[in-house]
């Protein structure tokens, strides 16, 4: 594929709001995961909350689509000067070529999931706060971008594959530039579901480690504005397939991850020996982090520096994929390879060159992987 | 009988369908799927067959507004008790790719997949992703469409009078133009479906049974997306 510049980017994440908050969680080894607090707090779990959301509710025109996720998604577009970024990208190519491409997993199912609660069905606005297409709509909305919008929803995969379709989006000539992202937000069917599913561990997770009892959840909203022109750090590869083996349980041998990773590498016209840095899906669940570690040993072989960053924001679902192709975006831009926080001890039988602790390099290239439910796989190369 | 139906020369007869048969899934994943599901695996495993092509071979395109509505009632219901206890087939049954999912298992097709939701410009999005991977990716792909009525309480914040679905099959050098565009969109054939957003591919379809070319605009937003063959 033709190489797209990222010419913005920003995070919020529960280490802060915005890119900065998070690059110096990640040089300090702070975790912004804790103890559950949310709603009723009755599950022994950590967390990755983003902090304020309840005192920042969505309010003038654009008052309906008032929710979590799109209060998250307002202050994620408000870090890092990114709206003034959209605004010159605007008037360069028009709001029409601008498209908005964005992933969720639950939207604003939260609110819905209290109105069952309460039985107070009224207030609820089901198109604007619960609909899957609520998050772009909004975004849509408050930029004054009017291109093609969408949401993609293949959960945790969900803000890793926007960037494939933006990619085809202007290689097709549909819109000059694309702005992708995603944005989760913490609710009870996620909390309560990974956890019928025992994916839940009740410490901060450790991705690899012997240690390891499963995943932490967290929330987040991130963006990056695509364009075509080859300035500073560019997105040039991605890859994507299928399992086909289980709903909810990676292929033992990590078949489909492999499959995305080589296809990744191939859009971007590179060997595997011209990876610097992987940053891992790493869940912390035993299924994933071995089908895992198999799809790297049999591109890698060991050779290549890899981490999961979920030890720092957690799990953040439809916005894993956004957040860990900003942290790909900042190792690249300021030479850092992240740890894998939390873990120290790697499970016998992990293979691969887990990185456990902060390491300074010049990187070139970083790959991203996420994987999903229903056996969806995209792996993304980034370029400095 | 559709293609009949959508040229003018049988009336619509709205009837109760029953949960239609998988015969694509193993018997474990047959019973476990959710409606929706079945509904998207029918009119897939049709639409592939009469493309003639291997089902394994197309990349799939999911669209629906408002994916299963029975999974998320029953999810809600189950958080809204005390125990909070959610089934865990349900959860993970509960994500909006359930359908391609579930199609990768029983076409034994590793090719890659999405689901999107663009509320009622759902197809419109969806085609509009289907064509670009047709574009760029030059490989055949199964655009999905589900939508079925949502039960109370929801319901009366969704209203969908009856259920929906259809698959297309694209393949590259088929002559399928797509663009955002102005203006009102093309009238429904059978308006008994409006409300219904996989159904905004009706007029597509209409056209497509009746000369096998088209040029209709179905709802985007506030624009729509201006389709000729």
């Amino acid at each position: 594929m033709k190489p797209l510049a990222v010419t913005a980017y920003t995070a919020t994440t529960a280490l802060g709001r915005g890119t900065g908050a998070l690059l110096e969680a990640l040089r300090s080894g702070t975790s912004g995961l804790k103890p559950n607090d949310f709603d009723r707090a009755e599950l022994r779990a950590w967390i990755g909350r983003v902090a304020g959301l309840e005192e920042q509710p969505v309010s003038g025109a654009l008052a309906d689509f008032d929710c979590r996720n799109n209060r998250l998604a307002r202050v994620g577009l408000a870090q890092d000067d990114f709206l003034d970024s959209v605004a010159k990208a605007k008037s360069k190519y028009g709001p029409r070529r601008i498209a908005v491409l964005l992933g969720t997993s639950t939207s604003g199912i939260l609110r819905t999931e209290l109105a069952y609660r309460s039985g107070e069905f009224e207030s609820l606005n089901y198109r604007t706060a619960q609909n899957l297409y609520s998050v772009a709509d909004f975004v849509r909305r408050t930029l004054g971008l009017e291109g093609p919008a969408m949401t993609v929803a293949t959960a945790c995969s969900s803000s890793a594959k926007v960037f494939a379709s933006a990619a085809r989006y202007l290689e097709s000539g549909v819109a000059d530039a694309a702005l992708v992202g995603g944005v989760d937000s913490l609710c009870l069917s996620t909390l309560h579901g990974f956890t019928s599913l025992q994916l839940v561990s009740d410490e901060p997770c450790r991705p690899f480690d012997v240690r390891r009892k499963g995943m932490s959840i967290g929330e987040a909203a991130g963006f990056a504005l695509l364009e075509k022109s080859d300035a500073g750090i560019s997105f040039v590869g991605y890859g994507e397939s299928s399992d086909a083996h289980h709903m909810s349980t990676p292929h033992p041998e990590g078949e489909g991850a492999l499959s995305a990773m080589r296809q990744a590498l191939e859009r971007a016209g590179l060997e595997p020996n011209a990876v610097d840095y992987v940053n891992a899906h790493g869940t912390a669940t035993p299924s994933n982090d071995r089908a895992e570690d198999r799809a790297l040993m049999r591109l890698f072989g060991g050779r290549v520096p890899v981490s999961s960053t979920k030890g720092w924001t957690g799990h953040t679902l439809g916005a894993a994929g956004i957040v860990e192709a900003i942290v790909c975006c900042l190792a690249l831009e300021h030479g850092l390879i992240p740890a894998t926080l939390n873990s120290s001890a790697l499970e016998p039988g992990i293979q691969s060159q887990v990185v456990l602790g902060n390491r300074s390099a010049r990187l070139r290239h970083a790959l991203t992987n996420s994987f999903g439910f229903g056996g969806s796989n995209c792996s993304l190369v980034f370029a400095a | 009988m559709a293609a009949r139906v959508l040229c003018g020369e049988q009336d619509f007869l709205p009837q109760a369908v029953s949960r239609p048969a998988v015969p694509l899934l193993p018997p474990a994943e047959r019973r476990r799927c959710a409606l929706t599901v079945a509904w998207a695996l029918a009119v897939a495993q049709e639409a592939a067959a009469q493309s003639g092509l291997p089902g394994e071979r197309f990349q799939v395109v999911f669209a629906s507004s408002d994916g299963d509505g029975d999974i998320q009632h029953r999810i809600c219901s189950a958080l809204a008790t005390p125990a909070a206890e959610v089934s865990p087939t349900d959860f993970h049954n509960s994500v909006h790719n359930a359908a391609p999912g579930y199609w990768s298992i029983g076409a034994h097709s590793s090719a890659p997949s999405t689901a999107l939701c663009a509320y009622d410009g759902s197809f419109a999005a969806g085609l509009l992703e289907a064509a670009c991977q047709v574009n760029v990716d030059a490989r055949p792909v199964l655009l999905v469409a589900v939508d079925l009525p949502y039960p109370p309480p929801l319901a009366a914040h969704r209203p969908v009078k009856h259920g929906f679905a259809a698959a297309i099959a694209l393949e590259p050098g088929a002559g399928l133009e797509v663009a955002l565009d102005d203006g009102a969109p093309s009238a429904s054939p059978l308006p008994a479906f409006d409300g219904n957003a996989a159904a905004a591919c009706l007029p597509l379809l209409a056209a497509l049974a009746r000369s096998g070319g088209a040029e209709v605009r179905l709802p985007m937003g506030e624009r729509v997306l201006r389709v000729r063959k």
